[in-house]
């Protein structure tokens, strides 16, 4: 249990309340339309200065944060690509360690680790569920552009289905070779982890405020946390950079990347299609507005369009957790 | 986990506070509470893992404040360990084996983050196929990484090496991690009557870690590690390489800053021992535990006339080039006794004889030199083996050719 004081944050109500302090500014070296340097803006604004940030290799390591030039106004330490969640644990358990023995002051200091989609969701994954079984007070955001941006694109397990990338390359026998469904990250370890009491899916840029919003609640519940953030990038997905924000919002009206908060075991659907009267946009319209999709036939766009209706009318906690039910009979 | 506790007999003043039954893995675990460790980062792998266990239980009946957590594989661990350091908190892990290199990725970054935390490592065979049984090629991967490494041959070293190790890693001069390695089950699992320290005794020895201006602090808002491709690695490389070669000196005064405190506990030149070398003419080197059935092999050859000695390495890194260069090439022979395997290198040689050899080379009196490939997966080194490996080394004297120069002790064949 948490015995450190907190930092009481006030709810960002509407784009003109956001802080105007930064604390990630000039010196990094992303793309141009890099939704995931505005995760990164995002999450230190909603933070503030009393946190200690630690970022895994992977393209917000070696494209955002170079010797000389460090983009971070608040301490920042590079870790190892699966390391995300022990290294959010081990400089907690230290700075909690010092501040019991009297050897720094008592005082909330964020831990927030970063890490991308190869590094969180598939080799640290069992480092980030250690991590959400501490008690340890921590935030872990996995910024998902759904490839290994660093390494020139190649898949992950958080790849959307189909999408063309330097190891999964359309050709004339085998149209798709991304056959693996997208890894359903936040609900697997909300489902995974009882004591964990906050987890969110967000987009740094729509809507306008939320993402910043679901971090200071993490960071206000306390205890270990995790946010996956769906982060549309120009290069891996193949458009124009002036679409990320765009490409975002499309991604979530469609339905494909369901954005919600997990608060002590209930969820709230922080943008909910169901509730608009027009419901959910079809997935080809966001698909293609994407390169990596190019090469899809239609009898791919159906296949991907049964899955995502199934994520929301089948499954008993829709877009969640894909579970369906109790089955009645015995087998 | 059993701590047996005995009553103190002997003369116990000053510096030490009561003597204990502790095997090496219980008296590491004092070590550690005595050197006020921060975080604790535990995953178990034989046979290291009793330093976890005993930690567990002196922080669960309050003798011992510290963060201790339970890792999900060797590589979170060792990240946990790297980063409490990186924020100022004193750190301790630990490993053997199979284990050990399942986290070699933090261990090498460790080095290149110039963090001193201090790890034990229970020497144990690599695996496949399975085995528990000491070898130092788990160690030795470390080698040339960056740390500081060394070998102690008793449970009342291990201790006392978890206050010297950080003395030495911690400080500014140095600030590299480092191995503590002992050797699995021979000092893992032996028990002696081992004096523990005072607390105040500790304390006197053992500054305060201070990482100072690179610590992690929102007060001390620094990047650490950012990328540097091309641009500064061999910079960067080069202040490794000189904060290696600096600590041999820190090495040396915190030595003689223990014997401050503790008494003469050690002689120089600190980075090893000799024993009956005086006016020896062959001498066998090695590391750890083979060091007690050698002694007694010299005892007994010394009664029959025979000059020969034993010298136990203790520092491996920084390798003690000058020291040893000087004290070896006082020998007629010099057999090295490799508890480790290195395939396929120079002359198909274990990795101590490498150094050893390549210490010796500009050496103006280069006494001839054999090595033996012994106590492989823990196969025991008996007295008599190492009689046997003295009697090569003797013949070694007369010889010019190479024939004899390896000898696998106390294999099947």
């Amino acid at each position: 249990m948490s015995t450190v004081p907190t930092i009481d944050y006030e709810k960002i109500k509407g784009v003109h309340k956001i802080p105007l302090e930064e604390l990630y500014t000039s010196g990094h070296r992303t793309c141009q339309g890099c939704e995931s340097a505005t995760t990164m803006r995002g999450f230190i604004k909603a933070a503030g200065s009393r946190t200690v940030v630690t970022g895994a290799t992977g393209c917000m390591y070696v494209a955002n944060t170079s010797y000389m030039t460090t983009p971070w106004i608040v301490p920042w330490m590079h870790t190892q690509l699966g390391a995300g969640g022990s290294s959010a644990v081990g400089m907690a358990a230290g700075l909690r360690a010092l501040k019991r023995k009297g050897k720094i002051k008592d005082e909330k200091i964020n831990v927030i680790n970063f890490s991308g989609d190869l590094g969180a969701g598939d080799m640290g994954i069992g480092g980030i569920s250690a991590a959400l079984q501490s008690d340890y007070d921590l935030l872990i955001i996995m910024y998902d552009n759904e490839s290994a941006a660093n390494t020139d694109i190649q898949a992950t397990g958080s790849t959307t289905y189909g999408a063309q990338t330097t190891f999964t390359p359309p050709g004339t026998k085998h149209p798709i070779m991304q056959r693996r469904w997208k890894k359903n990250v936040a609900g697997m370890l909300a489902v995974g982890h009882p004591t964990c009491r906050y987890v969110a899916t967000a987009c740094a840029t729509f809507p306008p405020t939320d993402y910043l919003n679901k971090v200071r609640k993490a960071l206000s519940i306390g205890g270990p946390t995790f946010i996956h953030t769906y982060d549309p990038c120009p290069k891996g997905w193949d458009y124009h950079p002036r679409f990320s924000n765009e490409l975002g919002e499309l991604g979530i009206k469609c339905g494909i990347y369901p954005l919600y908060e997990i608060v002590e075991g209930q969820i709230i659907y922080t943008w909910d299609a169901r509730k608009t009267g027009k419901g959910r946009i079809p997935v080809k319209e966001f698909l293609t507005k994407q390169g990596r999709f190019d090469h899809l036939q239609e009898e791919h766009f159906t296949h991907i369009q049964k899955m995502v209706d199934e994520m929301w009318e089948e499954w008993e906690f829709p877009g969640v957790a894909p579970i369906k039910g109790i089955l009645k009979a015995r087998i | 986990m059993s701590v047996a506790v005995a009553k103190a007999k002997s003369d116990l003043s000053g510096p030490y506070e009561r003597e204990d039954l502790l095997n090496g893995c219980q008296a590491v675990a004092q070590g550690v509470r005595l050197a006020d460790v921060d975080v604790i980062a535990a995953y178990p792998i034989r046979p290291y893992t009793e330093v976890m266990d005993a930690l567990s239980k002196l922080i669960a009946d309050g003798q011992f404040d510290a963060e201790y957590i339970i890792a999900d594989s060797e590589h979170s661990q060792f990240e946990i360990v790297k980063h409490a350091s990186s924020v100022n908190a004193r750190a301790f892990g630990g490993s053997s084996g199979t284990g050990w290199m399942y986290g070699m990725e933090a261990l090498v970054v460790t080095a290149t983050d110039r963090l001193p935390p201090l790890f034990v490592v229970g020497n144990r065979a690599l695996d496949d196929p399975g085995a528990f049984g000491v070898e130092h090629n788990d160690a030795m991967a470390i080698r040339d990484m960056g740390w500081l490494l060394c070998w102690v041959t008793t449970p009342q070293e291990a201790l006392e090496h978890v206050l010297i190790g950080y003395r030495i890693a911690e400080d500014k001069r140095v600030r590299m991690p480092m191995g503590l390695a002992m050797d699995g089950a021979f000092l893992t699992h032996s028990q002696h009557m081992v004096k523990v320290p005072s607390v105040a005794a500790a304390k006197k020895f053992l500054p305060q870690y201070d990482l100072a201006e690179r610590r992690l602090h929102p007060d001390n808002p620094i990047s650490v590690a950012p990328q540097v491709n091309e641009d500064w690695v061999m910079e960067l490389r080069r202040q490794n390489w000189e904060a290696a070669k600096r600590a041999r000196g820190v090495i040396k005064e915190a030595y003689k800053e223990f014997n401050d405190v503790f008494g003469n506990r050690y002689s120089a030149p600190y980075y090893f021992d000799e024993f009956m070398t005086d006016d020896a003419e062959v001498v066998l080197i090695g590391i750890g535990t083979v060091a007690a059935p050698a002694r007694t092999a010299v005892r007994r050859m010394r009664e029959k006339g025979q000059k020969v000695g034993y010298v136990n390495l203790r520092w491996f890194r920084p390798f003690p080039t000058v020291e040893l260069r000087e004290s070896l090439s006082r020998f007629k022979a010099v057999g090295v006794v490799d508890r480790d395997f290195a395939h396929g290198s120079p002359d198909d040689c274990g990795i101590l004889m490498h150094e050893v050899r390549s210490c010796l080379y500009p050496a103006k009196n280069r006494p001839a030199i054999v090595n033996f490939m012994g106590g492989l997966g823990g196969r025991d080194l008996s007295i008599a083996d190492t009689q046997k490996m003295f009697e090569i080394t003797q013949q070694a004297v007369k010889k010019d050719s190479m024939d004899g120069f390896i000898t696998w002790i106390g294999l099947r064949e």
